[in-house]
């Protein structure tokens, strides 16, 4: 089978979730649901050792082929390494939360609804070879995170964190959107690949930069870079499994993905390497130094986990530096995308592992707050274990993974003082400097995680529950993140060869031929090289203020609330609200006539205007049909029956003459040979003079709203004008014949092609179906509103008049 | 107060099944005559609009017992269905097909795809119409 279809598995399954939740009560959904994670898991094994070859696999499903848009499924080396990691996590995430969420209190139903559309979405993005599908899927995460943060929607702060993420990630959304457009027309593609292959052709296009920008909004709102990272901590709100698997594995790293999937396409521009390397080393500063502030568990992870991808993100910036030097230094700079990959495979494992520590924390403890925790070690000596593992392996510390993934990004921030490009030479100082500094926070707030929590003095009156270790299955999850932790130390180039050099290769498109070709050793001792220099340091300097935190941590009271920039988000929210409140509010007056003059207004406007400007006027008297006196007479019916209108004292009268004129225009359609349009008009005028009448009855007599002559003048005026535009619009359509009339061509096939004699229906059933569909379709709308309108009506005056 | 409206009742009773039977004429002509699911639709629609002024509105419901609302759900069913229909054989959304078969009693007949369609368009315009109709006219 076509792999493209897998994608669609775990959505698939989401169907039979509900049904299985309501109809098997006695065992947890969770363990029906942990079958799609594994069964996939061990599918996109199967492709790992191919591509560890070099070979790609493409597998394709159209969608919209006219438009060249397709669920194309591209397997490199990139796509499965995240396939693997949504997955592989996904499946230990469910694990975790079948013993995490209570199978009688929770809604489980819904959670694993949304779990699994979730992975459909991220599986769809990491292997979408067209931007179109990518945005797709890219927007479904958006949603299905959307829900999962409001899964316990009775608490406000979940909906707000539902609904911030949601707000920032979805524009973030639509800007990549817009620079996908522009990438496919100055690449003529949407397929990824070819994109790739153009590239040469794309530098330099006037929209080159714009798209770039547009581009990388997409991927700095997803992976929660400076300053758009504000949505992550309240996306805390959500359940524990939800964390540790979105906010840390996989949708966060969507952005990354991203980032590395177009390095090829924009690795020449300057402006790439600047903002990627740049924000990402940013908000690589800021997340670790504000991480320390936090009090809350899941929120010190938040910041830490903002910081981390803000790491990744700078060394995805670097790698694109490989592209701009040739030769001998050209080594040094394919360090930074080794870098990137090793360190995105340590930070899904050791943040995974954190975040179930801190949900198991919360769960046996009742709090997250870390100023109540304390003394936990003697109490949960599995967890501690597990916490300091992953904790170790954040602060960079040996004998843990993210020791070398660390010392790699330290050497690939030092290299960027050698590129004598963009000004590199002499800004290149800032990169290690400052990513020294957020190390040592990134060592300080490890530390602050792990040794507040579990050592000193347990404070257990302050806790809700009585503390006690995790049931087994729950601790199972973590466990096994742990061991690949420490894992990775030993044998970091086995993982390396098969996991990070095929992605490399994929994510460095046209630098290697072959995987084999990377060469990169990553060896736990490496003499002593200035980043070993900086680790001691960091770890000197960061122990000093993990000791001294209580003195400087006032540091922070320093910015004010109001100054923040989750204050400029709600502030923008809630000036969206009220603002647009007001001027909604400025034209909605309720009346319809107010409503009716806008749309004339703008109709005339519009047209006329468009009309002028394109010199479209043209009349031809000689092409006109000839006047009978059948037409003469039925026109001069017509008019009288308006004039009726217009002067008709009661609603009545005004009915019957509205009746007159659409009966006349029916005549009008005889004379002029057109009897389906004159049958269709005469129904319609019955049902709908009914109509009237019945709905008439209920009108008020027919009376002067206030109108004083100055509003008479004007519904004059527009309307006369709204008669002259339509008349002339007509008359210049009627004499233009720049393209021939497709009439003809529905005289010469309506037989062959549709066996119909009578064209409109023809038309209608056949080559305008979507039309006719659609039309009925809002026919039935029209038909429940009015039937909701006048029974909701109804219902509230039956429910006043009880209360009386 | 009740009019006394014999003449229009009796008349209406035989008038309805004439509109009827020649609002269906009318939706079957449609392919190759005047005429088609849309008109048909309001044709009935007529008729039945006919019945409502020379009764009353619960006589109407008693004769016909639908939910309109169901009609309307049937007949966009039977036109999404219909369209949909086309992806089984691998061809574009709302694609039709259409043959000449020998049918028993009416002798050689061109059958199209089209006509479920247009009985979608058909059910949708006759329950809508009435369902609007009705909740307007029920009111009081």
């Amino acid at each position: 089978m076509e792999f493209v279809w897998f994608i669609f598995l775990p959505i698939v399954a989401a169907i039979i979730v509900p049904f299985l939740f309501r109809a098997i009560k006695n065992v947890h959904t969770g363990w029906f649901v942990l079958l799609v994670p594994v069964v996939l898991f061990i599918y996109y094994a199967r492709f790992v050792k191919g591509i560890l070859n070099g070979e790609v696999h493409i597998s394709e499903l159209p969608w919209i082929p006219s438009l060249d848009i397709s669920f194309t499924a591209y397997m490199d080396g990139l796509s499965i390494l995240f396939s693997l990691l949504i997955t592989g996590i996904g499946a230990l995430v469910v694990l975790y939360s079948i013993f995490y969420l209570d199978r009688r209190r929770e809604k489980l139903n819904n959670f694993y609804v949304y779990l699994l559309m979730f992975m459909t979405a991220m599986l769809g993005i990491v292997q979408s070879d067209n931007t179109i599908s990518l945005y797709l899927f890219w927007e479904l995460t958006s949603i299905s995170s959307f829900l999962l943060i409001g899964y316990w929607f009775t608490k406000d702060r979940s909906r707000f964190g539902a609904l911030k993420s949601m707000m920032i990630t979805v524009f973030g959304g639509l800007m990549m959107l817009g620079g996908f457009v522009l990438l496919s027309i100055m690449g003529d593609s949407y397929s990824i690949r070819e994109l790739i292959a153009n590239s040469s052709s794309i530098v330099g296009h006037d929209y080159f930069t714009l798209a770039i920008v547009l581009i990388l909004l997409g991927a700095f709102t997803k992976s929660a870079q400076f300053p758009f990272y504000i949505w992550l901590p309240d996306a805390m709100e959500a359940p524990t499994p939800v964390s540790a698997y979105l906010h840390s594995a996989t949708m966060v790293k969507a952005g990354l993905y991203l980032v590395a999937r177009f390095t090829p396409v924009f690795a020449t521009s300057e402006v790439w390497i600047w903002l990627v390397t740049g924000i990402g080393l940013l908000t690589l500063f800021w997340g670790s130094f504000f991480a320390v502030k936090q009090t809350d568990l899941k929120a010190i992870l938040a910041f830490s986990t903002v910081s981390q991808l803000g790491l990744i993100m700078s060394l995805l910036g670097a790698s694109a530096v490989a592209y701009h030097v040739t030769g001998e230094q050209a080594a040094i700079f394919k360090v930074a995308a080794f870098a990137a990959i090793f360190h995105l495979i340590n930070h899904a494992m050791f943040k995974g592992s954190l975040f179930m520590v801190a949900g198991i924390v919360d769960h046996e403890t009742g709090t997250r707050d870390i100023r109540k925790l304390g003394g936990l070690m003697s109490i949960m000596p599995i967890s501690f274990t597990v916490a300091f593992i992953g904790s170790m392996s954040m602060a960079g510390l040996p004998p843990f993974g993210g020791f070398l993934s660390k010392e790699l990004f330290l050497t690939s921030m030092l290299s960027l003082r050698e590129f004598n490009l963009f000004n590199f030479d002499t800004w290149g100082i800032v990169f290690p400097v400052v990513a020294w500094i957020a190390s040592v926070f990134t060592f300080t707030y490890s530390f602050y995680f792990v040794f507040k929590t579990f050592n000193g003095k347990c404070q257990e009156h302050a806790l809700p529950k009585k503390p006690h270790e995790a049931p087994l299955g729950m601790l199972l999850s973590p466990i096994i993140l742990a061991i690949a932790v420490v894992a990775i130390f030993f044998i970091p180039n086995m993982v390396g060869k098969a996991f990070v050099n095929p992605a490399v290769v994929a994510m460095q498109a046209g630098l290697y031929a072959h995987p084999d070709d990377i060469g990169i050793q990553v060896s736990a001792w490496h003499g002593w090289t200035p980043e070993l220099m900086m680790t001691i340091g960091i770890i000197a300097v960061g122990a000093l203020l993990f000791i001294t935190m209580k003195r400087w941590q006032k540091l922070y009271d320093i910015q004010p609330q109001y100054f923040s920039l989750n204050a400029l988000y709600d502030s923008l929210m809630v000036f969206g609200e009220t603002g647009m409140n007001r001027l909604s509010r400025f034209y909605m007056t309720g009346l319809i006539r107010s409503y009716l003059i806008y749309m004339f207004f703008f109709i005339v406007t519009i047209t006329t205007g468009a009309l002028f400007i394109q010199d479209a006027f043209s009349v031809d008297m000689d092409s006109f049909s000839p006047v009978n006196a059948y037409g003469i007479m039925t026109a001069i019916i017509l008019i009288i029956a308006v004039c009726m209108v217009l002067f008709a004292k009661t609603r009545l009268a005004a009915i019957i003459a509205l009746g007159g004129v659409g009966y006349s225009v029916a005549l009008f359609f005889v004379i002029y040979k057109a009897p389906d349009l004159a049958l269709t008009q005469l129904v319609i005028e019955t049902v709908s003079v009914a109509l009237f009448l019945l709905a008439f009855r209920y009108l008020p007599s027919l009376k002067n709203h206030g109108e004083t002559r100055k509003i008479r003048l004007g519904n004059l005026l527009i309307s006369a004008a709204v008669g002259v535009t339509v008349t002339l619009v007509a008359l210049s359509a009627h004499s233009q014949k720049l393209i021939p009339s497709i009439s003809q061509y529905y005289k010469d096939t309506v037989f062959t092609e549709a066996a119909g004699g009578n064209i409109v229906n023809v038309i209608l059933v056949d080559y305008r179906g979507f039309d006719t569909l659609f039309e009925i379709a809002v026919l039935a709308i029209a038909g429940i509103g009015v039937y909701s309108m006048i029974k909701l009506r109804l219902s509230r005056k039956e429910k006043s008049d009880e209360s009386e | 107060m009740k009019a006394n409206d014999v003449i229009l009742q009796t008349a209406t009773k035989v008038v309805f099944f004439i509109i009827f039977l020649f609002s269906i004429h009318i939706f079957f002509a449609g392919h190759f005559a005047p005429g088609g699911g849309f008109v048909g639709g309001l044709l009935t629609t007529a008729a039945i609009v006919l019945l409502l002024l020379a009764f009353d509105l619960k006589t109407v419901q008693q004769a016909l017992p639908f939910n309109f609302m169901i009609v309307v759900a049937i007949g966009l069913l039977l036109a999404i269905g219909m369209g949909a229909g086309s992806f089984v054989f691998n061809v574009p959304f709302l694609t039709h097909a259409f043959g000449d078969f020998y049918l028993p009693l009416f002798g050689e007949t061109s059958l199209h795809t089209a006509m479920i369609f247009d009985a979608g368009v058909y059910l949708v315009v006759v329950g809508s119409t009435i369902t609007m109709i009705q909740s307007i006219g029920g009111e009081s």
